[in-house]
């Protein structure tokens, strides 16, 4: 007993099991009747606004499959700093940087192995640019390993909403 | 072979091929019902992806379940082994052979086919593949068949929680097999028959059964959740203890075996509870269903259906709800609560139907049903009001007072030793 041990209160005489049996009875036919709560996955899914199921619903700060942003000309922001790779705990972002003539900076090779990323979105927070971000979407099996090293049109090409750790009406976060 | 066997012999293959083709179908969307009502008590959808509501899972299971791999556990007994599944399946089937579903179907033929000669049948033909004099005795002689392939699968698995399951299994059959045929003399004393189509037509004529003979419909009913292992009663599988006990070692068909025999058997209770204790196949408040023809035989065929669909509904909403009795409960119940009330049901009733049939001298059987529903009321009453009282069976909490109790005992002569 010197360490708390929690003991029930169990009856002692009085048991009456014909009653907690039609008591229990009731209660299960009452919960038949009742709304069911399943979500029905392939039509129903998390990321869906539509379903009315709140509870389903991914935080807004959910940390999924990553996401570069692009420009008005359709290029990615990306200006290849290199903060990405040097923060990625996992090790998992390959950045070859490249320049053009008027001396912009631009990533030649930009991969992202979401094998071994962990999601823990440091990438996002350390990008000066605002340009690759972990996103609101978790579908992303693939039938091979090679299939979920994703480069840098891959990685533009993703439409799912971003997660909303950064703010997008904030984006310098001042 | 005289024509009039050939006719009977040919109506009976008809019989028994719409029987097992029913019973087998039946069983398969059972499967079905019971994880449909397990999922709507849950609050979940159950499955709903095999076909239009999930109507064609049953048969995706079975599918599944042949293309498994056989497994054979090491120092298995193998013939034994494989033996088992089908010793507890047909005593299954067999009952149902004998449980009338629909009024009997007036059938005239005299045809000739072939080599195989004349065919002739005339008169009403009983909606049951063999109607047995012995009618109940039967059921009850067969279904406790069904512990051997249960006690045997669980011996020649060679494990041990298979061998627990499989001695669970027979210890229960045979506490509750008392009790079960005991709950039913009463109905043989009423009856004066033990025939199924005797007894429907005493029940058409008077009352269902579970008017006068109330309590042994109480008692039948819970010995018959025993006899087909189910929950609250299913110590013979028992997942969280057991590993499911008898069939752990089983696999692919084998194992489906022990399902479909565990649903037939369930499918048969209801059956019997349907037939003994609510009218069998009778339509209530009209004597259309007699008149004989077509559409009688197929209403009261419906009827049957939905009494024992109710029944069998019933039993998966016990077992959902119920939590699995402890071993010792079980047999405490069945040797100490149900088997003497059992016992003395048959004494009161003995006495009562006497009383009422020759000292009172009431002849119709309406009033004498009526007179027995009286005094069944006052006895359900007395029993129930004694089993809600804790009488029988004390709260878990007493056993710990106890043992508070001796602690204290203990250190009171510990101190006076001192």
């Amino acid at each position: 007993m010197a360490i708390g041990v929690k003991v029930m209160k169990r009856p002692e005489k009085q048991v009456s099991y014909v009653r907690a049996t039609l008591k229990g009875m009731v209660l299960t036919f009452k919960h038949m009747l009742e709304k069911k709560v399943t979500m029905q996955y392939p039509e129903q899914k998390s990321t869906d606004r539509e379903h009315g199921l709140g509870t389903y619903s991914l935080s807004p700060r959910w940390r999924g499959t990553h996401r570069m942003l692009t420009d008005e000309q359709g290029r990615s922001k990306c200006v290849a700093c290199g903060l990405c790779p040097q923060i990625c705990p996992a090790n998992c972002i390959k950045l070859v940087p490249g320049e053009d003539e008027q001396g912009h900076r631009y990533p030649l090779i930009y991969e992202i192995d979401e094998f071994r990323c962990i999601f823990c979105g440091y990438c996002q927070e350390v990008c000066p640019e605002e340009a690759i971000h972990v996103g609101r979407h978790y579908e992303n099996s693939e039938y091979s390993r090679e299939g979920h090293v994703y480069d840098l049109e891959r990685l533009m090409a993703q439409t799912h909403p971003v997660c909303e750790m950064w703010d997008p009406s904030d984006p310098k976060g001042e | 072979m005289t024509p009039e066997l050939k006719g009977f012999l040919l109506l009976s293959v008809i019989k028994m091929v719409i029987v097992f083709t029913i019973i087998m179908v039946g069983v398969a969307l059972l499967t079905l019902m019971e994880r449909k009502v397990s999922a709507w008590m849950q609050n979940r959808h159950g499955p709903n992806r095999v076909g239009w509501a999930g109507l064609l899972q049953p048969a995706a299971d079975g599918v599944k379940n042949i293309l498994k791999e056989e497994t054979f556990p090491a120092q298995a007994n193998r013939w034994l082994f494989t033996v088992a599944p089908a010793l507890s399946f047909i005593p299954a089937l067999l009952l149902s052979a004998v449980i009338p579903f629909a009024a009997p179907l007036p059938v005239d033929f005299d045809f000739t086919l072939g080599p195989l000669g004349r065919f002739v049948h005339h008169g009403p033909m009983p909606m049951v593949v063999a109607d047995l004099p012995v009618g109940f005795l039967f059921v009850i002689a067969i279904s406790s068949l069904g512990v051997y392939g249960i006690a045997l699968a669980g011996w020649s698995s060679n494990s041990k929680y298979a061998l627990l399951g499989g001695l669970r299994a027979s210890a229960q059959m045979i506490s509750y097999e008392v009790a079960m045929g005991m709950s039913l003399i009463p109905v043989l004393l009423l009856s004066g028959s033990v025939s199924f189509s005797t007894i429907v037509a005493q029940q058409q004529a008077g009352l269902w059964y579970v008017m006068p003979l109330f309590l042994s419909f109480f008692i039948f009913t819970i010995a018959g959740f025993a006899e087909t292992n189910r929950l609250p009663f299913d110590l013979p599988e028992a997942e969280s203890e057991l590993i499911t006990g008898y069939h752990t070692e089983y696999s692919a068909m084998k194992f489906s075996f022990f399902f479909i025999a565990e649903y037939a058997n369930v499918v048969t209770v209801c059956a019997m509870i349907a037939t003994l204790f609510f009218g069998g196949w009778d339509i209530p408040f009209t004597d259309w269903d007699r008149s004989g023809g077509v559409l009688p035989t197929l209403a009261t065929w419906l009827v049957f259906f939905l009494k024992v669909l109710f029944w069998v509904f019933v039993v998966m909403w016990i077992r959902w709800t119920l939590p699995r009795f402890r071993y010792d409960q079980l047999m405490a119940l069945g040797w100490k609560v149900l088997m003497p009330i059992a016992l003395a049901y048959i004494m009161v009733m003995c006495v009562a139907i006497y009383v009422v049939e020759r000292v009172l001298g009431i002849t119709s059987p309406v009033l004498a049903s009526l007179a027995l529903f009286a005094l069944n009321v006052g006895l359900g009453i007395l029993v129930f009001g004694l089993l809600d009282s804790g009488v029988f069976i004390r709260g878990s909490g007493y056993r710990q007072q106890e043992r508070l109790k001796e602690r204290g005992a203990r250190t009171a002569r510990a101190a006076v030793a001192g």
